[in-house]
């Protein structure tokens, strides 16, 4: 990455990566899970090596990203998924057993596991 | 010509999982003489496998999920003969599925105002694209190209930002001070060495939004004039370090940091000091010995650190909740920033909701929320059958406020006010299970390791305070002891140097204030009104809810619990070390404390 030069540069960065966090989110699955440190201390980590091992062995293409502490501390791990258009879902106390159902039920077939949801953002309203 | 049948009974997604449907279907059919009437059909896949076998009842396109043949004979009743859906077998979609809401329904966020932290959990801490993709450095663009530095100081004067460390000093005035100093090296600084128990606000904004704190930094050098930034974080925080370097490595790439940022030709980098877990390191002229590389000790506060701070250069220290805050101000504007709050706080302000507490958790909120929306709507209440005692806030140096002042806004005021502060932000819930006297001990007992030791009153005030507390937890104080409690605290607070030893009494000062016959129940009566102080209960077996199933017998490491089974158990006090343990594994009530 070259250095940005000016605020010009800057302003035609931020439409560059924004366009492409579109595309990413438009065309495929974002799983999202929170590691941070209370994240990490209730088994995040275990849970996105599962969800890794999952779409490896299922051979989907999943963009898996990591975010900060959202606040819900006491129902980590938390594990979002985000397709195209949809709500972004939250799946709350999540165990590295719970991630084959969320995988095939979820990401495979669309159908949000209503047992262990924990709540939903719309998207386009985060800001 | 096909046959005309009233309705038509549409099934699929058998996939072998349910082969007595249908015939338990027609056989229903037939059997309430609906068979002219009524066509079972079997159908291809429709797509909801996971809910099948699933029923469509056409023409009233009533669709059923998960049927199963017992469900049939009211499937038929309500929907064959009496026309009405049966809700118990209708499919719920799952995107309105009324059980799980939108984030903003969900009362632990619909409460919260999240401004500093709504990146954090968002956006990838590792990704700057992420961050300049939410908007990301363009109040700094708008800070180095379109405003001048006076400008900036005079935006965040106006907006009312005061340091979210906890004092609550003006951080506009502390820029302004800095600029006007005499000098020509200046220094900003990041505070993120937070030390409360049971606080990790900083923590979770330092991993989960970086760029933010660093953002806010750059724009405040500009203010001042600065061209070298520290941020001191603690070492016990390794994922916030990584992640702060890792940002301040891709803000340099990136042109953000370093020399000519964005061609504006100003130049401003940042350097991690890691502190070794000093508490008194988070205040602010001992932070700034530690950043010299000196041991951490305040120094009297005879010059402010305005003027001569770092290697005596001017200094402006802020909190890295106080930094976050300033691309905000810049973005939106000074007005829409003191457009929330109270009027002399403003803004939101993060707090760890730790304790006796259902939603534990990290919450911001606007300045002036009371107490009770805190710890009833955004923490969901006392969680099992405790009730609502006291909240703690303002980290071991703050107070405990009682039930009956829940009432009260938070702010930096009216915190103080009650006899605690505001901190950085941690809120300790209690339930009528905490005893409040030796709440205060572990606070002194914490301050007491922490304490530096460079002014005696502290040093040795919270000794001993410390030896008092543990003496009547002990069930030995005496009434007189409460007098010497409050002259030795006041003492502390009046003779100590820096904000620790001032602030260490309050613990013991508000304890004293708002629960004084917890403490007097401790020295007259020799009792623990909440069951806590070992010394003075007696774990006892309630005879009527004793059924004599033995747990507590086995589980006791002292064997102090005899009984025949099925009948009421006894505990020798003699042997009895009052673990608790009895009192934790009891399913039927039947172990007290008194």
């Amino acid at each position: 990455m070259p250095k940005l030069k000016s605020v010009e540069e800057l302003r035609n960065l931020r439409a560059q990566v924004q366009k492409d966090l579109t595309a990413r989110t438009e065309t495929t699955t974002t799983i999202t899970v929170g590691m941070g440190t209370c994240g990490i201390s209730a088994g995040a980590r275990e849970v996105m090596q599962a969800v890794l091992q999952e779409l490896n062995a299922r051979e989907i293409k999943a963009h898996v990203t990591t975010v900060g502490c959202i606040g819900m501390c006491s129902k980590e791990p938390l594990l979002d998924i985000q397709q195209g258009d949809e709500p972004r879902i939250t799946y709350g106390n999540v165990t590295p057993k719970m991630v084959p159902r969320i995988i095939e039920e979820h990401v495979i077939h669309g159908r949000v596991v209503d047992d262990w949801v924990v709540g939903r953002i719309a998207m386009g309203q985060e800001e | 010509m096909a046959e005309q049948h009233r309705a038509d009974v549409i099934v699929s997604c058998l996939h072998g999982r349910c082969p007595d449907l249908i015939p338990a279907l027609q056989e229903e059919i037939e059997r309430r003489g609906l068979t002219t009437e009524v066509e079972v059909v079997e159908s291809g896949c429709r797509g909801l496998c996971a809910m099948g076998p699933v029923i469509l009842l056409q023409p009233e396109g009533i669709f059923y999920t998960n049927v199963q043949p017992a469900d049939v004979p009211e499937l038929v009743e309500e929907t064959l003969i009496k026309g009405r859906a049966v809700p118990r077998l209708t499919y719920k979609e799952p995107l309105t599925h009324k059980d799980v809401c939108y984030y903003e329904d969900i009362p632990f966020y619909n409460k919260q105002m999240r401004h500093v932290m709504h990146k954090c959990g968002m956006i990838n801490p590792e990704s700057i694209a992420e961050y300049i993709a939410l908007d990301g450095y363009q109040a700094l663009a708008k800070a180095l190209t379109e405003m001048s530095p006076e400008e900036i100081i005079a935006e965040v004067k106006k907006s009312g930002l005061r340091g979210r460390g906890g004092a609550g000093f003006a951080t506009g005035r502390k820029w302004e001070s800095t600029r006007q100093a005499e000098g020509d090296v200046r220094y900003v600084v990041a505070n993120g060495d937070e030390g409360d128990p049971g606080a990790f606000m900083n923590r979770s904004l330092m991993e989960g939004d970086p760029h933010a704190i660093i953002e806010g930094m750059v724009i405040g050098a500009y203010a001042i004039g600065a061209h070298e930034g520290f941020i001191y974080v603690r070492d016990e925080y390794p994922l916030a370090v990584r992640n702060l370097n890792m940002a301040i490595e891709q803000a340099r790439e990136y042109g953000l940091l370093g020399e000519d940022i964005l061609g504006t030709g100003f130049d401003f980098d940042i350097r991690i000091v890691r502190g070794a877990g000093a508490f008194v390191c988070g205040e602010s002229s001992a932070l700034m010995q530690s950043v010299e590389g000196k041991v951490g000790e305040p120094r009297p506060k005879h010059y402010h650190a305005t003027e001569r701070g770092l290697w005596d250069k001017p200094t402006a220290l802020n909190n890295v909740e106080t930094w976050a805050n300033i691309p905000l101000i810049i973005n939106n504007g000074a007005d829409w920033f003191a457009s929330v709050g109270t009027e002399r706080s403003k803004g939101t302000k993060t707090f760890c909701l730790v304790g006796q507490i259902a939603n534990t958790g990290l919450i911001e909120v606007p300045m002036g929320i009371t107490l009770r929306e805190i710890v009833y709507d955004i923490g969901g209440g006392i969680p099992g059958n405790g009730d609502f005692k006291a909240v703690q806030t303002g980290g071991p140096s703050g107070g405990c406020i009682p039930a009956d002042q829940l009432d009260l806004p938070v702010d930096y005021d009216s915190l103080i006010e009650a006899g605690s502060m505001m901190g950085s932000g941690g809120m300790i819930v209690m339930d009528n299970h905490t005893c409040m006297v030796d709440i205060a001990r572990y606070f002194l007992d914490f301050l007491k390791e922490e304490s530096c030791g460079k002014c005696t009153p502290c040093r040795e005030g919270i000794r001993r305070m410390l030896e008092i507390l543990t003496r009547i937890t002990q069930g030995e104080g005496e009434m007189a002891d409460l007098d010497t409690l409050e002259a030795l605290a006041r003492t502390v607070q009046n003779a100590s140097l820096c904000g620790l030893g001032k602030s260490a009494p309050n613990p013991v000062l508000s304890t004293l204030h708002y629960f004084r016959d917890e403490y007097v129940a401790h020295i007259e009566e020799k009792k623990c009104p909440a069951g806590v102080c070992k010394a003075l209960i007696e774990y006892y077996i309630i005879a009527e809810n004793c059924t004599g199933c033995g747990l507590c017998r086995r589980k006791c490491p002292q064997q102090a619990i005899s009984g025949e089974k099925k009948e009421p158990h006894v505990i020798d006090l003699e042997l009895c070390i009052k673990c608790g343990i009895c009192h934790d594994v009891c399913k039927f009530d039947a172990v007290g404390v008194r």
